[in-house]
């Protein structure tokens, strides 16, 4: 038996996001179409210059009541897809807190502050604490290199520095390393350091980080707190969906 | 060109610069090693692991050295050797004990036994002796649940039923540096222990027999009757073994591919060990035939690294099926049925027995589950279509090819054909291996395997269902409890909550760390559980782990999150007192103990009167 499904007017094209309508096109995931339709739905390890990776799991959604990651999942005629809804809020709101207590992030010293995907997203979905006990995890900074600081405290293993320095640059200066909650950044080098690698501050590897893990040294509050990125207006915009 | 060079420890490591006093030059062994593997980068866990076992664990400069010449990054090799738990990018002893962690393991004993022989040895668990001598760890369930404790040495020596005597002789034969061949020869036995065979382990098997009868029939007619006998996964997803045999086959591509899966990791399972050991012509017979439907030409064996000792023996059939015409070129004289296995042995990963995962170890990498889909029928191994199926799932191929569809249909049940073959282990008299056809109750199971006053089983490992014993009526069935083929009894001495905790442990162990949920979340319901064991816990904490485990069933990429709540989950639900008398309180949530705190004050303040101690204490 074949069912034939159309969109929620029969329009092959369309599948619905929280009752409305979002067109799409062939090959599109539901986070790509609704990303390009100007709709919200929350990610960190997503960026629309990259292919979908699927780790942050901040875009799940419900696929006709089943649950899946809005960057991995095809869009289809017809979908009804749940995104923006209490439940799926509060599943996103506990990821946040996940790496927020895997890692080491005080806001109000980090130079991100302001401008920082990760920050953003958990003011967005209204978390107001870590909900868990922190891990406190020991990650040394590498402040080797002249021009970039790598603090590996902040790092959610979003990847997108090393598909940057692999897809973009053609440098591969970063890999992920060890297994299950050690998991971690690798620098490639024969020091492991930075500054033994060929990274440069024009790399889109030293633009991309989400968050506050790859830094331009020597640029610290060039905008005052308060008027950054996210300060004067929402990650749920269209236009500022992306930290980098 | 690569040397080995024995390093300030005395341990063998690769350099680039041969040794200085000119002694233990080995460089045409690695070279080789590399040669042996084409310089194939997808070849690097293989080549990773073959390099260990010569030179005892993997110095930066031999992760380098290979990088160069694979034409990888260091820190892409890096990521590799630290993603598998069995490879050493940090000196260890040159004896490397670990003990099987499973909770069978722990329930005959192995705790006491490691901290005695840590004790003898003067080690740390987890660190290597000063004088690089012996380290001791734990790993997940090694596969010998019917005869544990268990321990694996050097990754590639079994040991089962430790018990004090052995471990007393054990400390004295590491510390006079006894070559671990020379141990007694009883302490290496490992036992088939099959206790009940149905077809699958009792009828007799003809090399060749069961390839002859698909060539017979026809590549088309053998996937029929595969379809027709309704034979579905072993390896517990249940998926039609025929329908993935024909999407695989219809999926275009430059070549195709066939894996079986013997990457046994769920912990208290063990019979595929059984089936590899001791029925290894029916698997790679069903292998072939599976070959001959989907049009591949090379398949893979991928064989957990517990399993290591096994890979001579396979290796040795492999040689004589070609020998007997049964693989290779034009099998059985038929022109064109071209078909050749592989064996690749994992390196300690549970994940990689997830079909993608293990894909992606195939060819060198980290082991970590790909977005599905789509699914390896249609990109798989090296993105062609590729095939993977368990151990028994293939070995159930070859015995159909024979026996024919409507025979293997009429066992079992109509949704669930043919029969499971279950590990059973536990507190039960007759540990071991079970054949019985879909459909047979947990309570003849019971009985057959001698367990009394049974409190649960833990079925189909940690990733499975926990069944108290007000439902051990209910049967073995993909329709009832499906199952990948662990059995683990626990009679009514055990709390059921250190079952659960051990689990927890387990997946915080075996999280590949890739994705949030799966990563922090296992290791946050560990931090929990420990927190309820150490008496601290509340109802709040009970109801936390219940929100970690609805999350992490739709949250994770892949099924081991998803699972990895499984036996907390039905353990609360089915065995809340285990939980409830280790809380402090029912209501009141002790974030801290707050009289302990107090304690330094009372010692700057010299007062440990009643006074100073909180109403509560003491």
């Amino acid at each position: 038996m074949t069912v034939t499904r159309d969109g929620p007017s029969g329009d092959p094209t369309l599948f619905s996001l929280d009752g409305e309508d979002v067109e799409f096109r062939p090959g599109e995931t539901i986070l790509q179409a609704a990303h390009r339709a100007g709709r919200y739905i929350p990610h960190l390890c997503w960026h629309p210059e990259f292919r979908p990776h699927g780790s942050c799991r901040l875009c799940i959604v419900k696929v006709d009541g089943r649950a899946g990651a809005a960057c991995t999942v095809q869009a289809a005629p017809g979908q009804e897809v749940e995104s923006n809804s209490e439940q799926m809020n509060a599943s996103r709101k506990t990821l946040l807190q996940m790496l927020f207590v895997e890692g080491n992030h005080f806001c109000p010293s980090c130079e991100k502050s302001g401008n920082c995907l990760l920050q953003a997203t958990a003011y967005e979905m209204g978390m107001e604490g870590p909900h868990f006990e922190e891990f406190y995890p020991d990650r040394p900074v590498d402040a080797s290199h002249p021009d970039i600081l790598l603090d590996f405290n902040r790092c959610i293993l979003c990847e997108l520095c090393v598909r940057a320095s692999r897809d973009v640059d053609g440098k591969n200066v970063f890999a992920i390393g060890g297994n299950g909650i050690g998991t971690h950044l690798l620098v490639n080098s024969e020091s492991g350091k930075l500054v033994d690698t060929d990274m440069a501050l024009s790399d889109r590897s030293a633009s991309i980080c989400p968050v506050g893990v790859i830094l331009p040294k020597r640029r610290g509050f060039v905008i005052p707190i308060g008027e950054r990125r996210y300060d004067v207006k929402s990650v749920a915009e269209p236009d500022n969906q992306e930290a980098s | 060109m690569l040397y080995f060079v024995a390093n300030d420890r005395g341990i063998m490591t690769l350099s680039h610069q041969p040794a200085a006093k000119g002694v233990n030059v080995r460089s045409e062994a690695v070279d080789a090693l590399l040669s042996r593997h084409g310089r194939d980068p997808h070849a690097l866990v293989q080549i990773l692991r073959e390099l260990q076992e010569s030179a005892g664990w993997l110095s930066r400069e031999s992760l380098e050295s290979i990088a160069g010449e694979l034409g990888l990054t260091l820190a892409q090799v890096e990521g590799v050797a630290g993603f598998y738990r069995f490879l050493h990018t940090r000196p260890v002893g040159q004896y490397r004990v670990l003990f099987s962690d499973n909770i069978t393991d722990r329930m005959l004993g192995a705790e006491p036994l490691m901290a005695d022989l840590c004790r003898r040895l003067a080690v740390e668990p987890g660190q290597p002796r000063a004088d690089g001598l012996v380290s001791v760890s734990r790993t997940s369930c090694t596969g010998m649940g019917d005869q544990g404790p268990a321990v694996l040495i050097n990754h590639r020596h079994v040991l089962t039923r430790l018990d004090g005597s052995r471990v007393a002789q054990m400390a004295d034969l590491i510390q006079s540096r006894v070559p671990v061949p020379q141990w007694p020869a009883e302490w290496f036995r490992v036992d088939d222990n099959i206790r009940r065979a149905d077809v699958l382990l009792g009828t007799p098997q003809q090399p060749g027999a069961a390839i002859a009868a698909a060539l017979a029939r026809g590549a088309q007619t053998m996937l029929d009757e595969i379809k027709r006998s309704n034979l579905r996964g072993r390896g517990g997803a249940g998926f039609a073994t025929g329908l993935k045999w024909e999407l695989c086959r219809d999926a275009p591509g430059s070549a195709h591919y066939l894996v079986c899966n013997a990457d046994e990791g769920e912990p208290g399972t063990f019979k595929d060990r059984v089936l590899l050991s001791r029925h290894a012509d029916a698997v790679f017979e069903g292998m072939s035939l599976a070959a001959l439907v989907v049009g591949a030409q090379r398949g893979f064996v991928y064989l957990r690294g517990e399993y290591r000792y096994l890979l001579e023996d396979l290796l040795a059939v492999l040689q004589r099926r070609r020998a007997q015409h049964l693989l290779g070129a034009s099998i059985q004289g038929h022109a064109g049925f071209d078909f050749d296995i592989d064996i690749h042995v994992g390196a300690g990963a549970y994940v990689c027995g997830e079909e993608s995962s293990l894909i992606e170890s195939l060819e060198g990498k980290r082991g970590t589950p790909r977005i599905r889909p789509p699914f390896p029928v249609e990109h798989g191994y090296l993105g062609q279509p590729t095939t993977v199926n368990n151990v028994e799932t293939y070995c159930a191929a070859s015995h159909i090819a024979l026996g024919g569809s409507a025979w293997w249909a009429h066992i079992g049940t109509a949704k669930s054909t043919g029969t499971k073959i279950h590990s059973v282990s536990g507190d039960c008299e007759r540990p071991g291996i079970y054949e019985y056809p879909y459909g047979t109750s947990i309570r003849r199971m019971l009985e057959d395997c001698g367990a009394r006053d049974t409190q649960a089983v833990q079925v189909g490992g940690p990733s499975g269902v926990c069944i108290s014993a007000f439902e051990f009526g209910r049967r073995i069935a993909f329709e009832d409890v499906p199952t990948a083929g662990a059995f683990m009894v626990f009679d009514r001495s055990r709390d059921m909550f250190e079952v659960a905790h051990n689990f927890a442990q387990f997946f915080a162990h075996e999280s590949c760390g890739f994705c949030t949920p799966c990563r922090v979340g296992t290791t946050l319901v560990v931090k929990g559980m420990d927190k309820l064991a150490a008496g601290r816990g509340s109802r709040h904490d009970i109801d936390v782990l219940f929100e970690l485990d609805t999350l992490m069933h739709a949250a994770t990429h892949c099924g081991l999150g998803a699972s990895a709540c499984n036996p907390l989950r039905d353990t609360i639900v089915k065995f809340r007192p285990a939980y409830e008398r280790r809380l402090k309180s029912l209501h009141f949530e002790p974030g801290f103990d707050l009289d302990a705190e107090l304690s330094i004050a009372r010692r700057m303040t010299g007062r440990d009167d009643p006074a100073a101690h909180l109403e509560n204490a003491r």
